[in-house]
């Protein structure tokens, strides 16, 4: 998971997210930034994210955004793996 | 609220775009990005050029500009349009309505009914229900749907929330009577507690404009603009685009007995790439039936994305052949629009530069 930190810190190099408590609230991420998220954790986890659960709560900090990709990687939590196939 | 029409039809589709055009790779240090960044936000976003107004033009310049195209070319007869109804969140003064001062300009009749509606991301929606329930009483007369946004002007440009996204453009559309027993089904959407996610909070009546309300401050994620200024609530707009809206669809689909697959186009208001794309996913749509390439080419211009889209797209193509098109409109308000219509052949379908 050392990959999420990698991730974050190519978007906003300039924050700490290892700290954070709130990355919405506390500015580290606006919603632009959050897409771009999305796209790099789909690109990086072979996964595609449901836009329904791109939840504020879900990318609040990195224990949640942890917690988030694990059920996401999870196969038995097929829920939440919409598919593996992204864009056309 | 579901609202069923027949025997309407829309004639023609004028997009105006001005002619300026930004780049956003020139744009990149009011926002202090990287050129990683940039490139990132460029694939994932659509981020690449837009259109805006230059100086201090106005949405209804754009409009008038399409208006005396068509009318110089033969498209429309000016004596023809018996309604004009001006959709906007960029009018010319607080009065009197700008659709008034298009009449006026252009030398309309005076029995031509005008009025003007605020709305933006949803307004074509709101604009071609209004055009259609007038149609029940201009008989032969057909009405010139304006709509449009030059909202680069209300956007400051170091806000990275809104301004690389924000373009200008304005679209006429002819709609009109006719004797094809066309079916057409629109559904609207209010949900007026979230009016405040996307705003002009300042300038108004409710808090009008003030030394303290055209103060440019900054914020903790790094944006900075006045209370005079666009803001957009975007993971909550983002959050809504991907719930209330393929919900909304889904059950206009069923309430139209209409499987998605029968659709030919997905004419969706072009918030951005990212977004269109996770819903035509989330819809089990393909990519290609629902276009996604405004936002790259010119912006997202409010209630002109959704005629943009089609000129752009299928503009050609419409003029000698009908589509089955779902429309969408989403944002504002919030608001959310539906409609679906067989649209074409139609007698213009363009886009102009200004």
């Amino acid at each position: 998971m050392d990959r999420l930190l990698e991730i974050l810190g190519r978007i906003r190099p300039e924050c700490n997210f290892e700290t954070a408590k709130d990355f919405i609230g506390e500015g580290l991420l606006d919603s632009f930034d959050i897409m771009t998220l999305v796209s790099e954790l789909e690109r990086e986890f072979n996964i595609f994210i449901d836009g329904e659960k791109v939840t504020p709560e879900n990318f609040k900090n990195l224990r949640t955004l942890k917690k988030f990709i694990k059920e996401y990687l999870d196969l038995g939590n097929s829920e939440l793996v919409v598919e593996k196939t992204p864009r056309s | 609220m579901h609202y069923k029409f027949t025997n309407k039809k829309i004639s023609g589709i004028l997009s105006v775009v001005p002619e300026n055009c930004v780049k956003f790779e020139d744009e990149i240090n009011n926002y202090g990005f990287s050129q990683e960044k940039m490139i990132n936000l460029q694939k994932v976003i659509g981020f690449n050029e837009r259109r805006i107004v230059k100086g201090n033009e106005c949405t209804s310049d754009l409009c008038i500009f399409g208006l005396e195209y068509l009318i110089k070319n033969n498209f429309i007869d000016k004596n023809e349009i018996g309604a004009i109804i001006y959709i906007t969140q960029t009018p010319d003064h607080f009065m009197p309505p700008t659709s008034f001062i298009i009449h006026g300009k252009l030398g309309f009749k005076d029995d031509v009914l005008c009025f003007d509606i605020n709305q933006g991301c949803a307004g074509y929606l709101y604009g071609l229900l209004q055009a259609f329930l007038l149609l029940e009483q201009l008989n032969n007369r057909k009405v010139a749907l304006l709509v449009g946004d030059t909202l680069s002007r209300r956007a400051y440009y170091k806000d990275r929330n809104v301004y690389p996204l924000v373009g200008d453009a304005a679209s006429v559309t002819i709609v009109e009577n006719t004797d094809e027993d066309n079916e057409i089904l629109l559904n609207m959407i209010t949900d007026g507690s979230r009016n405040d996610w996307l705003i002009i909070p300042a300038g108004a009546f409710r808090i009008p404009s003030s030394e303290h309300t055209r103060k440019i401050k900054h914020y903790p994620d790094g944006n900075q603009r006045s209370k005079e200024h666009l803001y957009m609530n975007g993971p909550g707009i983002f959050m809504f685009t991907q719930t209330d809206v393929p919900r909304a669809i889904k059950e206009m689909s069923q309430f139209a007995s209409l499987p998605l697959e029968k659709v030919d186009y997905f004419m969706f208001h072009q918030a951005n790439r990212f977004i269109l794309e996770k819903l035509a996913h989330k819809l089990g749509v393909p990519v290609k039936k629902m276009p996604n390439n405004i936002v790259e080419k010119y912006g997202n211009s409010s209630s002109a994305t959704i005629p943009l889209a089609i000129c752009d797209n299928i503009g050609d193509a419409i003029v000698d052949d009908s589509f089955l098109i779902f429309m969408s409109g989403f944002g504002v308000g919030l608001s959310l629009g539906m409609l679906i219509m067989k649209v074409g052949p139609l007698d213009f379908c363009d886009i102009l530069e200004m």
